[in-house]
Protein backbone atom coordinates (compact mmCIF):
# COMPACT_ATOMS: atom_id res chain seq x y z
CA UNK A 1 0.00 0.00 0.00
CA UNK A 2 1.24 3.15 -0.98
CA UNK A 3 1.25 6.19 1.27
CA UNK A 4 -0.20 9.97 1.19
CA UNK A 5 2.09 13.09 1.07
CA UNK A 6 0.73 15.96 2.34
CA UNK A 7 2.67 19.64 1.40
CA UNK A 8 1.43 22.27 2.94
CA UNK A 9 2.30 25.98 1.79
CA UNK A 10 5.96 24.83 1.26
CA UNK A 11 8.34 27.71 0.67
CA UNK A 12 12.23 27.19 -0.22
CA UNK A 13 14.53 29.93 -1.16
CA UNK A 14 18.21 30.20 -1.45
CA UNK A 15 19.75 33.39 0.07
CA UNK A 16 17.37 36.38 -1.30
CA UNK A 17 16.16 33.88 -3.95
CA UNK A 18 13.00 32.90 -3.70
CA UNK A 19 12.77 29.30 -5.47
CA UNK A 20 9.04 28.69 -5.03
CA UNK A 21 6.83 29.48 -2.31
CA UNK A 22 3.50 28.58 -1.25
CA UNK A 23 3.38 24.88 -2.59
CA UNK A 24 0.44 23.35 -1.60
CA UNK A 25 -0.77 19.78 -2.82
CA UNK A 26 -1.51 16.36 -1.43
CA UNK A 27 0.20 13.79 -3.48
CA UNK A 28 -2.58 10.66 -3.49
CA UNK A 29 -1.51 6.91 -1.81
CA UNK A 30 -0.71 4.63 -4.46
CA UNK A 31 -1.20 7.10 -7.66
CA UNK A 32 1.23 8.28 -9.87
CA UNK A 33 2.18 11.94 -10.19
CA UNK A 34 4.06 13.78 -12.92
CA UNK A 35 5.45 17.14 -11.71
CA UNK A 36 6.55 19.56 -14.79
CA UNK A 37 7.91 22.86 -14.97
CA UNK A 38 10.62 24.45 -17.63
CA UNK A 39 13.88 24.29 -16.99
CA UNK A 40 15.32 25.81 -13.62
CA UNK A 41 12.13 26.31 -11.64
CA UNK A 42 13.14 24.20 -9.09
CA UNK A 43 11.74 20.89 -9.55
CA UNK A 44 14.62 18.81 -8.28
CA UNK A 45 14.61 21.21 -5.41
CA UNK A 46 11.48 19.87 -4.60
CA UNK A 47 12.43 16.54 -4.64
CA UNK A 48 14.87 16.97 -2.60
CA UNK A 49 12.69 19.19 -0.01
CA UNK A 50 10.60 15.94 -0.11
CA UNK A 51 13.16 13.26 1.33
CA UNK A 52 14.50 16.49 3.79
CA UNK A 53 17.77 16.80 2.20
CA UNK A 54 16.98 20.37 1.79
CA UNK A 55 15.59 22.21 4.47
CA UNK A 56 12.19 24.35 3.38
CA UNK A 57 12.18 27.91 4.56
CA UNK A 58 8.66 27.55 5.52
CA UNK A 59 5.55 24.86 5.50
CA UNK A 60 5.14 21.02 6.31
CA UNK A 61 5.70 18.12 4.42
CA UNK A 62 3.42 15.62 6.48
CA UNK A 63 4.49 11.62 5.56
CA UNK A 64 2.43 8.72 8.23
CA UNK A 65 1.97 11.54 10.56
CA UNK A 66 5.29 12.71 10.65
CA UNK A 67 6.43 16.28 9.31
CA UNK A 68 9.47 15.86 7.37
CA UNK A 69 10.39 19.73 7.41
CA UNK A 70 10.97 19.90 11.40
CA UNK A 71 11.47 16.35 12.80
CA UNK A 72 14.12 15.51 14.27
CA UNK A 73 17.12 13.57 12.24
CA UNK A 74 16.77 10.41 13.90
CA UNK A 75 12.66 10.15 12.46
CA UNK A 76 14.05 11.23 9.37
CA UNK A 77 16.48 8.50 8.96
CA UNK A 78 13.49 6.13 9.99
CA UNK A 79 11.04 7.53 7.64
CA UNK A 80 13.57 7.84 4.46
CA UNK A 81 13.66 4.23 4.50
CA UNK A 82 10.00 4.34 3.32
CA UNK A 83 11.30 5.98 0.54
CA UNK A 84 13.14 4.93 -2.82
CA UNK A 85 14.97 7.59 -4.76
CA UNK A 86 16.04 7.94 -8.51
CA UNK A 87 18.08 10.50 -8.72
CA UNK A 88 19.35 12.36 -12.44
CA UNK A 89 22.24 10.28 -12.67
CA UNK A 90 21.75 7.25 -10.51
CA UNK A 91 24.19 8.29 -8.46
CA UNK A 92 25.57 5.23 -8.05
CA UNK A 93 28.51 4.18 -4.92
CA UNK A 94 31.63 4.69 -7.54
CA UNK A 95 33.59 2.36 -5.46
CA UNK A 96 31.18 -0.87 -5.85
CA UNK A 97 30.13 -2.62 -8.55
CA UNK A 98 26.76 -2.90 -9.93
CA UNK A 99 25.53 -6.10 -7.55
CA UNK A 100 26.99 -4.46 -4.67
CA UNK A 101 25.44 -1.37 -5.02
CA UNK A 102 21.82 -2.79 -5.54
CA UNK A 103 22.45 -4.70 -2.35
CA UNK A 104 23.63 -1.98 -0.26
CA UNK A 105 20.28 -1.12 1.44
CA UNK A 106 19.83 -4.73 2.02
CA UNK A 107 23.01 -5.39 3.78
CA UNK A 108 22.72 -1.85 5.49
CA UNK A 109 19.12 -2.22 6.57
CA UNK A 110 17.84 -6.18 7.19
CA UNK A 111 19.61 -9.21 8.16
CA UNK A 112 19.08 -11.33 5.13
CA UNK A 113 21.85 -13.78 4.29
CA UNK A 114 23.63 -13.57 1.33
CA UNK A 115 21.64 -16.02 -0.98
CA UNK A 116 18.25 -14.28 0.46
CA UNK A 117 20.36 -10.83 -0.70
CA UNK A 118 21.40 -11.75 -3.88
CA UNK A 119 17.84 -13.66 -5.00
CA UNK A 120 16.52 -10.18 -4.32
CA UNK A 121 19.22 -8.15 -6.38
CA UNK A 122 19.20 -10.54 -8.87
CA UNK A 123 15.32 -10.24 -9.10
CA UNK A 124 15.66 -6.37 -9.15
CA UNK A 125 18.87 -6.51 -11.83
CA UNK A 126 16.33 -8.66 -14.01
CA UNK A 127 13.46 -5.62 -13.77
CA UNK A 128 15.88 -3.46 -15.39
CA UNK A 129 17.08 -5.39 -17.99
CA UNK A 130 20.83 -5.30 -16.59
CA UNK A 131 21.22 -8.86 -15.87
CA UNK A 132 25.44 -9.41 -16.62
CA UNK A 133 26.29 -6.23 -15.43
CA UNK A 134 26.44 -7.11 -12.18
CA UNK A 135 30.85 -7.32 -12.13
CA UNK A 136 30.87 -3.41 -13.95
CA UNK A 137 32.01 -0.12 -11.65
CA UNK A 138 29.71 2.84 -12.06
CA UNK A 139 32.66 4.68 -14.14
CA UNK A 140 32.64 1.46 -16.95
CA UNK A 141 28.60 1.84 -17.99
CA UNK A 142 26.78 4.12 -19.61
CA UNK A 143 24.44 6.73 -18.02
CA UNK A 144 21.37 5.00 -19.27
CA UNK A 145 22.91 1.87 -17.97
CA UNK A 146 23.79 4.21 -14.47
CA UNK A 147 20.11 5.54 -14.41
CA UNK A 148 18.65 1.90 -14.48
CA UNK A 149 20.49 0.79 -11.81
CA UNK A 150 19.97 3.41 -10.08
CA UNK A 151 16.69 2.56 -10.35
CA UNK A 152 17.13 -1.34 -9.16
CA UNK A 153 19.09 0.08 -6.07
CA UNK A 154 15.83 2.29 -4.95
CA UNK A 155 13.13 -0.34 -5.65
CA UNK A 156 15.21 -2.81 -3.44
CA UNK A 157 13.74 -2.16 -0.26
CA UNK A 158 10.07 -2.18 -1.74
CA UNK A 159 9.91 1.52 -1.13
CA UNK A 160 6.03 2.94 -0.19
CA UNK A 161 7.02 6.36 -2.28
CA UNK A 162 9.11 6.44 -5.35
CA UNK A 163 10.76 9.29 -6.45
CA UNK A 164 11.84 9.86 -9.84
CA UNK A 165 14.28 12.90 -10.59
CA UNK A 166 13.98 13.01 -14.84
CA UNK A 167 13.78 9.19 -15.57
CA UNK A 168 13.95 10.37 -19.27
CA UNK A 169 16.87 12.23 -19.57
CA UNK A 170 19.79 10.65 -21.06
CA UNK A 171 18.16 7.29 -21.91
CA UNK A 172 16.84 6.92 -25.68
CA UNK A 173 12.98 6.80 -26.64
CA UNK A 174 12.70 3.62 -26.95
CA UNK A 175 14.57 2.92 -23.28
CA UNK A 176 11.74 5.85 -22.10
CA UNK A 177 9.18 4.04 -22.89
CA UNK A 178 10.25 1.09 -21.53
CA UNK A 179 11.09 2.70 -18.01
CA UNK A 180 7.27 4.23 -18.16
CA UNK A 181 6.06 0.74 -18.95
CA UNK A 182 7.96 -0.53 -15.79
CA UNK A 183 6.81 2.19 -13.43
CA UNK A 184 3.20 2.38 -14.64
CA UNK A 185 3.72 -2.30 -13.99
CA UNK A 186 5.34 -1.30 -10.62
CA UNK A 187 2.67 0.68 -9.53
CA UNK A 188 0.11 -1.80 -10.51
CA UNK A 189 1.98 -4.53 -8.42
CA UNK A 190 3.29 -2.87 -5.71
CA UNK A 191 0.81 0.04 -5.00
CA UNK A 192 3.13 2.37 -4.11
CA UNK A 193 3.15 6.25 -4.42
CA UNK A 194 5.12 7.13 -7.18
CA UNK A 195 6.48 11.26 -7.98
CA UNK A 196 8.22 11.51 -11.13
CA UNK A 197 10.00 14.95 -11.68
CA UNK A 198 10.27 15.41 -16.06
CA UNK A 199 9.94 17.66 -18.53
CA UNK A 200 9.26 15.40 -21.28
CA UNK A 201 5.63 15.75 -22.72
CA UNK A 202 5.48 12.29 -23.74
CA UNK A 203 5.60 10.86 -20.17
CA UNK A 204 3.67 13.66 -18.69
CA UNK A 205 0.52 12.85 -20.97
CA UNK A 206 0.54 9.36 -21.36
CA UNK A 207 1.51 8.03 -18.07
CA UNK A 208 -0.04 9.66 -14.82
CA UNK A 209 -2.61 9.63 -12.89
CA UNK A 210 -2.10 13.59 -11.79
CA UNK A 211 -0.14 16.20 -13.30
CA UNK A 212 1.08 19.46 -11.39
CA UNK A 213 3.16 21.97 -13.19
CA UNK A 214 5.52 24.22 -11.07
CA UNK A 215 6.06 27.76 -12.90
CA UNK A 216 7.00 31.03 -12.13
CA UNK A 217 7.82 30.23 -8.32
CA UNK A 218 4.67 28.80 -7.96
CA UNK A 219 2.70 25.93 -8.25
CA UNK A 220 0.71 26.57 -11.13
CA UNK A 221 -1.49 23.75 -11.03
CA UNK A 222 -2.25 20.50 -9.79
CA UNK A 223 -5.10 17.97 -10.76
CA UNK A 224 -6.05 14.69 -12.59
CA UNK A 225 -4.50 14.42 -15.91
CA UNK A 226 -7.64 14.86 -17.94
CA UNK A 227 -7.97 18.10 -15.67
CA UNK A 228 -4.42 19.57 -17.16
CA UNK A 229 -5.02 18.34 -20.61
CA UNK A 230 -8.14 19.79 -21.46
CA UNK A 231 -7.28 23.14 -19.63
CA UNK A 232 -6.95 26.41 -21.11
CA UNK A 233 -4.87 27.97 -18.54
CA UNK A 234 -2.11 29.69 -20.84
CA UNK A 235 0.80 28.42 -19.33
CA UNK A 236 -0.34 24.74 -18.40
CA UNK A 237 -1.64 24.72 -22.07
CA UNK A 238 2.02 26.30 -23.71
CA UNK A 239 3.57 23.87 -21.34
CA UNK A 240 1.88 20.84 -21.94
CA UNK A 241 1.36 21.16 -25.53
CA UNK A 242 5.38 22.19 -26.25
CA UNK A 243 4.04 25.73 -28.22
CA UNK A 244 6.39 28.48 -28.66
CA UNK A 245 2.98 30.80 -28.01
CA UNK A 246 2.33 31.90 -24.43
CA UNK A 247 3.70 33.11 -21.59
CA UNK A 248 6.87 31.00 -20.94
CA UNK A 249 9.47 32.48 -22.73
CA UNK A 250 13.26 31.19 -23.57
CA UNK A 251 14.71 32.57 -20.23
CA UNK A 252 11.75 32.74 -17.76
CA UNK A 253 8.58 34.14 -18.31
CA UNK A 254 7.99 36.38 -21.82
CA UNK A 255 7.88 40.35 -20.94
CA UNK A 256 5.24 42.65 -21.47
CA UNK A 257 6.52 43.72 -25.37
CA UNK A 258 7.45 39.98 -26.27
CA UNK A 259 3.87 39.14 -24.73
CA UNK A 260 1.70 42.12 -26.54
CA UNK A 261 3.34 41.17 -29.73
CA UNK A 262 1.32 37.22 -29.78
CA UNK A 263 -1.72 39.30 -28.73
CA UNK A 264 -3.47 38.67 -32.37
CA UNK A 265 -1.97 35.26 -32.69
CA UNK A 266 -4.81 32.35 -32.07
CA UNK A 267 -3.70 29.75 -29.92
CA UNK A 268 -3.52 26.27 -32.21
CA UNK A 269 -6.47 24.09 -30.77
CA UNK A 270 -5.78 21.52 -28.05
CA UNK A 271 -4.59 18.53 -28.82
CA UNK A 272 -6.51 15.03 -28.19
CA UNK A 273 -5.92 13.57 -25.33
CA UNK A 274 -4.21 10.74 -25.31
CA UNK A 275 -5.02 7.15 -23.61
CA UNK A 276 -3.36 6.70 -20.62
CA UNK A 277 -0.66 3.64 -20.71
CA UNK A 278 -1.82 0.82 -19.06
CA UNK A 279 0.01 -2.05 -17.02
CA UNK A 280 1.27 -4.61 -19.97
CA UNK A 281 -0.87 -7.35 -18.26
CA UNK A 282 -4.33 -5.77 -18.72
CA UNK A 283 -5.57 -5.33 -15.32
CA UNK A 284 -6.06 -2.06 -13.58
CA UNK A 285 -4.20 -0.01 -11.61
CA UNK A 286 -5.85 0.56 -8.33
CA UNK A 287 -5.68 4.76 -9.06
CA UNK A 288 -6.24 4.16 -12.62
CA UNK A 289 -9.75 5.95 -13.73
CA UNK A 290 -11.72 5.03 -16.88
CA UNK A 291 -11.07 7.37 -19.95
CA UNK A 292 -12.78 10.76 -20.24
CA UNK A 293 -14.76 10.12 -16.37
CA UNK A 294 -13.37 13.26 -15.20
CA UNK A 295 -13.77 15.31 -18.23
CA UNK A 296 -17.60 13.72 -17.88
CA UNK A 297 -17.63 14.52 -13.93
CA UNK A 298 -16.38 18.05 -14.67
CA UNK A 299 -19.00 18.47 -17.76
CA UNK A 300 -15.52 19.39 -19.81
CA UNK A 301 -15.57 18.61 -23.93
CA UNK A 302 -12.24 16.91 -25.02
CA UNK A 303 -10.93 18.24 -28.30
CA UNK A 304 -12.05 15.71 -30.42
CA UNK A 305 -10.05 12.34 -31.40
CA UNK A 306 -9.08 12.24 -27.37
CA UNK A 307 -9.14 8.62 -25.83
CA UNK A 308 -8.75 6.97 -29.08
CA UNK A 309 -4.76 5.69 -28.76
CA UNK A 310 -1.91 6.19 -26.22
CA UNK A 311 -0.37 8.27 -28.93
CA UNK A 312 0.78 11.24 -27.07
CA UNK A 313 -0.97 13.59 -29.83
CA UNK A 314 1.36 16.77 -29.28
CA UNK A 315 0.50 19.34 -32.34
CA UNK A 316 3.53 19.63 -34.34
CA UNK B 1 26.02 47.74 2.18
CA UNK B 2 27.53 47.47 5.56
CA UNK B 3 25.56 44.34 6.08
CA UNK B 4 26.99 42.59 2.80
CA UNK B 5 30.64 43.57 4.24
CA UNK B 6 30.09 42.64 8.25
CA UNK B 7 28.62 39.37 6.90
CA UNK B 8 32.08 38.62 4.43
CA UNK B 9 33.90 39.69 8.00
CA UNK B 10 32.31 36.97 9.92
CA UNK B 11 31.90 34.44 7.09
CA UNK B 12 35.07 32.20 8.98
CA UNK B 13 33.73 32.61 12.42
CA UNK B 14 30.71 30.89 10.88
CA UNK B 15 32.35 28.27 9.06
CA UNK B 16 34.59 27.78 12.41
CA UNK B 17 31.51 26.94 13.99
CA UNK B 18 30.16 24.42 11.60
CA UNK B 19 33.02 22.90 11.71
CA UNK B 20 33.32 22.59 15.27
CA UNK B 21 29.04 21.41 15.46
CA UNK B 22 30.38 18.85 12.74
CA UNK B 23 32.94 17.81 15.03
CA UNK B 24 30.07 17.87 17.63
CA UNK B 25 28.18 15.43 15.52
CA UNK B 26 31.20 12.63 14.54
CA UNK B 27 31.78 12.51 18.70
CA UNK B 28 27.94 11.53 18.97
CA UNK B 29 27.67 9.21 16.05
CA UNK B 30 30.92 7.61 17.51
CA UNK B 31 28.88 5.84 20.20
CA UNK B 32 26.10 4.69 17.46
CA UNK B 33 26.29 1.23 16.71
CA UNK B 34 26.94 -0.83 14.40
CA UNK B 35 30.15 0.56 14.32
CA UNK B 36 31.77 0.21 10.53
CA UNK B 37 34.68 -2.33 11.32
CA UNK B 38 34.96 -2.98 7.74
CA UNK B 39 35.34 0.68 6.30
CA UNK B 40 37.47 1.41 9.66
CA UNK B 41 40.42 -1.56 8.53
CA UNK B 42 39.87 -0.16 4.90
CA UNK B 43 40.19 3.48 5.73
CA UNK B 44 43.08 2.72 8.19
CA UNK B 45 44.93 0.47 5.54
CA UNK B 46 44.74 2.74 2.94
CA UNK B 47 46.03 5.74 4.76
CA UNK B 48 48.88 3.60 6.35
CA UNK B 49 49.50 2.94 2.73
CA UNK B 50 49.98 6.15 1.46
CA UNK B 51 51.50 7.80 4.25
CA UNK B 52 54.18 5.08 5.60
CA UNK B 53 57.20 5.29 3.07
CA UNK B 54 56.99 9.53 2.83
CA UNK B 55 57.06 9.58 6.44
CA UNK B 56 59.66 7.20 6.70
CA UNK B 57 61.90 9.24 4.23
CA UNK B 58 60.64 12.61 6.00
CA UNK B 59 62.26 11.02 8.96
CA UNK B 60 65.35 10.78 8.16
CA UNK B 61 66.68 13.93 7.03
CA UNK B 62 64.29 15.33 9.90
CA UNK B 63 66.93 13.40 12.42
CA UNK B 64 69.80 14.53 10.61
CA UNK B 65 69.13 18.04 10.48
CA UNK B 66 68.16 17.88 14.15
CA UNK B 67 71.47 16.40 14.90
CA UNK B 68 73.02 18.97 12.53
CA UNK B 69 72.08 22.08 14.34
CA UNK B 70 72.07 20.42 17.97
CA UNK B 71 75.21 19.19 17.35
CA UNK B 72 76.96 22.56 16.48
CA UNK B 73 75.30 23.99 19.11
CA UNK B 74 76.16 21.53 21.81
CA UNK B 75 79.53 21.62 20.76
CA UNK B 76 79.88 25.57 21.02
CA UNK B 77 78.97 24.82 25.05
CA UNK B 78 81.00 21.81 24.89
CA UNK B 79 78.57 19.08 26.19
CA UNK B 80 78.95 16.66 23.66
CA UNK B 81 77.90 14.21 25.56
CA UNK B 82 74.21 15.37 25.76
CA UNK B 83 74.00 15.23 21.76
CA UNK B 84 72.27 12.18 22.08
CA UNK B 85 69.67 12.98 24.53
CA UNK B 86 68.93 16.78 22.89
CA UNK B 87 68.15 14.63 19.48
CA UNK B 88 66.04 12.53 21.63
CA UNK B 89 64.13 15.47 22.85
CA UNK B 90 63.83 17.17 19.46
CA UNK B 91 62.69 14.70 17.61
CA UNK B 92 60.27 12.95 20.06
CA UNK B 93 58.52 16.13 21.60
CA UNK B 94 58.36 17.78 18.61
CA UNK B 95 59.51 16.87 14.87
CA UNK B 96 57.90 13.43 15.32
CA UNK B 97 54.07 15.24 15.93
CA UNK B 98 55.05 17.18 13.59
CA UNK B 99 56.32 15.01 10.91
CA UNK B 100 53.25 12.85 11.29
CA UNK B 101 50.53 15.69 10.66
CA UNK B 102 52.50 17.34 7.58
CA UNK B 103 52.16 13.52 6.15
CA UNK B 104 48.38 12.88 7.33
CA UNK B 105 46.97 16.24 6.95
CA UNK B 106 48.90 16.15 3.25
CA UNK B 107 48.28 12.31 2.32
CA UNK B 108 45.72 11.10 4.30
CA UNK B 109 43.82 14.46 4.81
CA UNK B 110 43.93 15.23 0.92
CA UNK B 111 42.91 11.78 0.19
CA UNK B 112 40.22 11.88 2.42
CA UNK B 113 38.87 14.79 1.27
CA UNK B 114 38.97 14.18 -2.36
CA UNK B 115 37.56 11.54 -1.91
CA UNK B 116 33.62 12.46 0.11
CA UNK B 117 33.94 15.77 -2.54
CA UNK B 118 33.62 13.76 -5.22
CA UNK B 119 31.36 11.31 -3.79
CA UNK B 120 29.04 14.76 -2.52
CA UNK B 121 29.23 16.24 -6.09
CA UNK B 122 28.02 12.87 -7.69
CA UNK B 123 24.96 12.66 -5.46
CA UNK B 124 25.91 9.56 -3.78
CA UNK B 125 25.85 10.85 -0.41
CA UNK B 126 22.57 12.38 -0.74
CA UNK B 127 21.91 8.59 -2.15
CA UNK B 128 22.92 7.39 0.71
CA UNK B 129 21.29 9.64 3.43
CA UNK B 130 18.47 8.68 1.18
CA UNK B 131 18.74 5.03 1.93
CA UNK B 132 18.64 5.90 5.37
CA UNK B 133 21.81 5.85 6.42
CA UNK B 134 23.82 8.64 8.06
CA UNK B 135 27.28 9.26 5.74
CA UNK B 136 29.10 11.04 9.02
CA UNK B 137 28.21 7.34 11.07
CA UNK B 138 28.94 5.25 7.89
CA UNK B 139 31.88 7.12 6.19
CA UNK B 140 33.26 9.93 8.51
CA UNK B 141 33.89 7.92 11.67
CA UNK B 142 35.14 5.07 10.73
CA UNK B 143 38.03 7.58 8.91
CA UNK B 144 38.62 10.02 12.00
CA UNK B 145 39.25 6.64 13.71
CA UNK B 146 41.64 5.60 11.21
CA UNK B 147 43.28 8.53 10.92
CA UNK B 148 44.33 8.79 14.84
CA UNK B 149 45.12 5.23 14.62
CA UNK B 150 47.58 5.64 11.84
CA UNK B 151 48.92 9.02 13.63
CA UNK B 152 50.28 7.70 16.43
CA UNK B 153 52.03 4.40 14.81
CA UNK B 154 53.44 7.11 12.11
CA UNK B 155 54.49 9.06 15.29
CA UNK B 156 56.55 6.14 16.76
CA UNK B 157 57.39 5.18 13.01
CA UNK B 158 58.91 8.84 12.87
CA UNK B 159 60.52 8.73 16.69
CA UNK B 160 62.33 5.35 15.44
CA UNK B 161 63.45 6.73 12.14
CA UNK B 162 64.21 9.86 13.28
CA UNK B 163 66.47 8.59 16.31
CA UNK B 164 68.34 5.92 14.26
CA UNK B 165 68.91 9.10 11.65
CA UNK B 166 70.14 11.27 14.09
CA UNK B 167 72.33 8.44 15.48
CA UNK B 168 73.88 7.83 11.96
CA UNK B 169 74.69 11.33 11.13
CA UNK B 170 76.02 12.09 14.52
CA UNK B 171 77.92 9.32 15.02
CA UNK B 172 79.76 8.76 11.48
CA UNK B 173 79.52 12.09 10.63
CA UNK B 174 80.21 13.97 13.38
CA UNK B 175 82.75 11.73 14.94
CA UNK B 176 80.34 11.00 17.79
CA UNK B 177 81.03 8.11 20.34
CA UNK B 178 78.16 5.66 19.90
CA UNK B 179 78.40 5.55 23.77
CA UNK B 180 77.90 8.91 24.26
CA UNK B 181 74.84 8.93 21.90
CA UNK B 182 72.96 6.16 23.53
CA UNK B 183 74.25 6.84 27.08
CA UNK B 184 72.39 10.59 27.01
CA UNK B 185 69.15 9.07 26.05
CA UNK B 186 67.80 9.24 29.51
CA UNK B 187 69.90 12.11 31.04
CA UNK B 188 66.89 14.77 29.88
CA UNK B 189 64.36 13.16 28.33
CA UNK B 190 61.81 10.93 30.42
CA UNK B 191 58.75 8.59 29.40
CA UNK B 192 55.93 11.54 29.49
CA UNK B 193 58.33 12.90 26.35
CA UNK B 194 57.02 9.59 24.95
CA UNK B 195 53.44 9.91 26.24
CA UNK B 196 52.56 13.77 24.72
CA UNK B 197 54.41 12.75 21.63
CA UNK B 198 51.62 9.94 21.41
CA UNK B 199 48.60 11.98 22.66
CA UNK B 200 49.35 14.80 19.88
CA UNK B 201 49.58 12.58 17.29
CA UNK B 202 46.03 11.33 18.57
CA UNK B 203 44.69 14.96 18.68
CA UNK B 204 46.03 16.03 15.16
CA UNK B 205 44.45 12.68 13.37
CA UNK B 206 41.58 13.84 14.92
CA UNK B 207 41.71 17.03 14.04
CA UNK B 208 42.96 16.62 10.34
CA UNK B 209 40.16 14.20 9.87
CA UNK B 210 37.68 16.08 11.18
CA UNK B 211 38.55 18.96 8.64
CA UNK B 212 39.29 16.84 5.81
CA UNK B 213 35.67 15.16 5.96
CA UNK B 214 33.79 18.55 6.99
CA UNK B 215 35.91 20.18 3.58
CA UNK B 216 34.71 17.23 1.39
CA UNK B 217 31.49 16.89 2.58
CA UNK B 218 30.57 20.38 2.53
CA UNK B 219 32.22 20.51 -1.48
CA UNK B 220 29.93 22.54 -3.93
CA UNK B 221 30.40 23.43 -7.68
CA UNK B 222 31.39 20.81 -9.63
CA UNK B 223 34.73 19.24 -9.80
CA UNK B 224 36.49 22.73 -9.15
CA UNK B 225 34.58 22.66 -5.85
CA UNK B 226 36.55 19.13 -4.81
CA UNK B 227 39.77 20.55 -5.56
CA UNK B 228 39.24 23.51 -3.71
CA UNK B 229 38.19 21.47 -0.64
CA UNK B 230 41.06 19.42 -0.91
CA UNK B 231 43.28 22.46 -0.90
CA UNK B 232 41.40 24.58 2.01
CA UNK B 233 41.61 21.63 4.48
CA UNK B 234 44.80 20.90 3.53
CA UNK B 235 46.00 24.91 4.78
CA UNK B 236 43.41 24.64 7.08
CA UNK B 237 44.59 21.46 9.14
CA UNK B 238 47.97 23.01 8.98
CA UNK B 239 47.47 26.05 10.45
CA UNK B 240 45.19 24.11 13.35
CA UNK B 241 47.66 21.51 14.08
CA UNK B 242 50.71 24.27 14.38
CA UNK B 243 48.53 26.41 16.64
CA UNK B 244 47.52 22.96 18.68
CA UNK B 245 51.08 21.90 18.67
CA UNK B 246 52.10 25.31 20.40
CA UNK B 247 49.17 24.82 23.01
CA UNK B 248 49.63 21.46 23.79
CA UNK B 249 53.62 21.79 23.83
CA UNK B 250 53.02 25.02 26.75
CA UNK B 251 50.34 22.65 28.82
CA UNK B 252 52.85 19.81 28.83
CA UNK B 253 55.41 21.97 30.32
CA UNK B 254 53.39 22.91 32.81
CA UNK B 255 52.08 20.10 33.54
CA UNK B 256 55.11 18.03 33.37
CA UNK B 257 58.51 19.72 34.98
CA UNK B 258 61.71 19.18 32.80
CA UNK B 259 64.03 16.55 34.13
CA UNK B 260 66.90 17.88 35.78
CA UNK B 261 70.11 16.19 36.48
Amino acid sequence: MGVEIQIDQLTKSFGKQLIWGDVTLTVPAGEICVMLGPSGTGKSVLLKTLIGLLKPDKGSVVIEGTDIASCPEKDLYEIRKLFGVLFQDGAMFGSMNLYDNVAFPLREHTRKTESEVRDVVMEKMDLVGLIGAEDKLPGEISGGMRKRAGLARALVLDPQIVLFDEPDSGLDPVRTSFLNQLIIDLNAQTDATFLIVTHDINTARTVPDNIGLLYHKHLAMFGPREMLLSSEEPVVRQFLNAQRVGPIGMSEEKDADELAAEQGQDLPPLPPIPLQQEPSNGIPRRGQRPPGEWCRENGVTPPDGSFESTNAGIAV
Amino acid sequence: MSSITASRALAPIGTAGKLFAFGLDVGRALFRRPFQLREFLQQAWFIASVTIVPTALVAIPFGAVIALQVGGLIKQFGAQSFTGSASVLAVVREAGPIATSLLIAGAGGSAIAADLGARKIREELDAMMVLGIDPIQRLVVPRVLACMLVAVFLNGLVSVVGVAGGYVFNVVLQDGTPGAYLASFTALAQLPDLWQGMAKALIFGLIAAIVACYMGMNAGGGPKGVGDAVNESVVITFLLLFVVNFVMSAIYFQLVPPKTG
